[in-house]
């Protein structure tokens, strides 16, 4: 197979989908948000968001005018070959989707502000790679809105302070976030690591899919002890007041220096777009979180 | 809670009616304007040269729409509204000079921009953010389009709308915002939960 067209033409496919159709998860954790709401405020909110979910599958168009910087998370088994080509086709996917989709363009030169108008430039769209033994290759797209990233955050907090420790910076910056990040929120954890670990693994964290126990029994208690207490805080969706202020919290975590204890937060919006495929040896494409959208 | 339908140009008298809470539905003008054409607005006005479009008693909108060019013809396929509080550096002078009736946006507006709203008589009406197709559904037609230059995003559009809403009104003329109030709700919540779990600040 024509590996660099292959590539290509799922990943174009992906943006596509995940741009439009939210996916299952997010969809059904909205539906629950909405039942659960008891202000009218939140529910006018809750409302127009499932109200647009709908007209943006019924019309095709992107669910958030702000379709996001395009980031890719690709694991590579060490036997694919052409592994060479897939940087390229991604970007080419990238360049086509923002032609036909349409996306918006969002890529700028931090010195220059100039736009460069098809959403790719230096380090655009970002490519996280994993090489795992085997050979087929996973490319998920993560749309990354800017509005959500603006509230992410990383610093390390004495080791001292411990598990409370975690819950206080966690939950600060949820409330430091408010209304800007558009909740209801995914909010990713990363514990550890250096700043960098824990920043990557909180982002990673946000695909995790909504509404699965971590296997991991300690961390888990911690994320519905974090779920639980972000949606006392009041903020509601979009920050005028009300329960729904987080769809989840995944935490993710690496070993730290003893010194160290890094503790990094992401959020992203309540239109959490994602959308995986498995491409096997043979060429044939599996998509994994769009099942029966073209 | 009240609904309104309002049309443009707004008068200064049919805001003051307005309260937090209410709901409004817009018809007529909305010019997109983000930061940098808060920037240049104001620039031009500095230099004394006259802006592209009357802006009294119309509503502008904090979004960067997805767009595409249908012949020569533009056409909106999604306009959400994007975050407020980067217009805060701009918006009471905006308001003071321009005389603009309402602000369109998403995730609320600070101190200075409440004040300038009280004392010259606007308000802040929050659209859902990421609704935006919901947003474009409403927009009937592109009249134009200035200061292109600056990208897509950060260009002046000027918008034909059609009940353009539902927008909750945020910030009043009177003082009254509910990020503010929201605000204060939360540090108290946030003040239980932390003796809940014993952390001491």
């Amino acid at each position: 197979m024509d590996i660099e067209k292959r590539v290509e033409d799922v990943a174009f496919n992906l943006i596509r989908q995940a741009v439009i159709y939210l996916p299952e998860d997010v969809k059904a954790s909205l539906k629950r948000a909405y039942e659960e709401e008891t202000s009218e405020a939140a529910k006018t909110q809750l409302k127009a968001i499932l109200e647009n979910i709908e007209l943006a599958e019924k019309y095709k168009a992107p669910v958030c005018q702000d379709t996001g910087t395009i980031l890719f998370y690709v694991t590579a088994g060490a036997e694919v070959r052409g592994l060479d080509k897939i940087e390229v086709a991604l970007i080419n996917a990238t360049r086509r989707a923002t032609k036909e989709v349409p996306l918006r363009p969002n890529a700028v030169d931090p010195f220059t502000q100039k736009n460069s108008g098809d959403n790719t430039g230096r380090f655009v769209p970002y490519i996280n790679w994993e090489i795992v033994p085997g050979n087929t290759l996973e490319i998920t797209v993560m749309p990354k809105g800017g509005g959500s990233e603006n509230m992410c955050i990383a610093k390390t907090i004495p080791p001292g302070e411990g598990i409370n420790g975690i819950k206080k910076f966690v939950i600060e910056s949820i409330v430091e976030a408010g209304a800007q990040p558009c909740p209801p929120t995914i909010v990713g954890v990363g514990l550890g690591g250096g700043v960098d670990v824990a920043i990557k693994l909180a982002k990673k964290a946000l695909l995790r899919p909504l509404n699965t126990p971590n296997p991991d029994p300690e961390l888990n208690k911690l994320e519905k002890e974090l779920y639980e207490m972000a949606n006392k805080l009041g903020i509601g969706p979009m920050g005028l007041g009300g329960r729904a202020t987080v769809l989840g919290v995944h935490v993710d975590y690496a070993f730290r220096h003893p010194a160290s204890f890094p503790v990094a937060v992401a959020f992203n919006c309540w239109a959490a777009r994602k959308a995986s495929a498995k491409i096997y040896e043979d060429g044939s494409v599996e998509y994994l979180t769009h099942k029966g959208v073209e | 809670m009240p609904v309104y339908y309002l049309k443009t140009p707004i008068s200064e008298e049919d805001v003051r009616k307005l309260v937090v809470n209410d709901t409004i539905y817009i018809t007529g003008t909305i010019i997109t304007a983000r930061d940098q054409a808060h920037r240049r607005a104001l620039e031009n006005l500095k230099e004394g040269k006259s802006l592209p479009i009357n802006f009294e008693g119309l509503a502008i909108f904090h979004c960067g729409p997805v767009v595409k060019k249908e012949g020569d013809k533009w056409v909106v396929v999604a306009a959400g509204p994007t975050t407020s509080t980067r217009m805060d550096l701009f918006e009471d002078e905006f308001i003071k000079n321009f005389k603009v009736r309402v602000v369109i946006g998403k995730g609320g507006m600070g101190k200075r921009t409440t004040e300038a709203m009280a004392k010259y008589g606007a308000v802040y009406a929050a659209f859902t953010g990421g609704a935006a197709v919901l947003a474009a559904k409403a927009i009937k037609d592109v009249k134009g389009v200035e200061w292109l230059d600056l990208g897509v995003p950060e260009a002046l559009w000027i918008f034909e709308v059609e009940n353009f809403g539902p927008l909750t009104v945020a910030i009043d003329s009177h003082g009254n915002n509910i990020y503010m109030d929201v605000s204060k709700k939360v540090e108290e919540n946030k003040r239980k939960i932390y003796e809940e779990i014993g952390v001491t600040r």
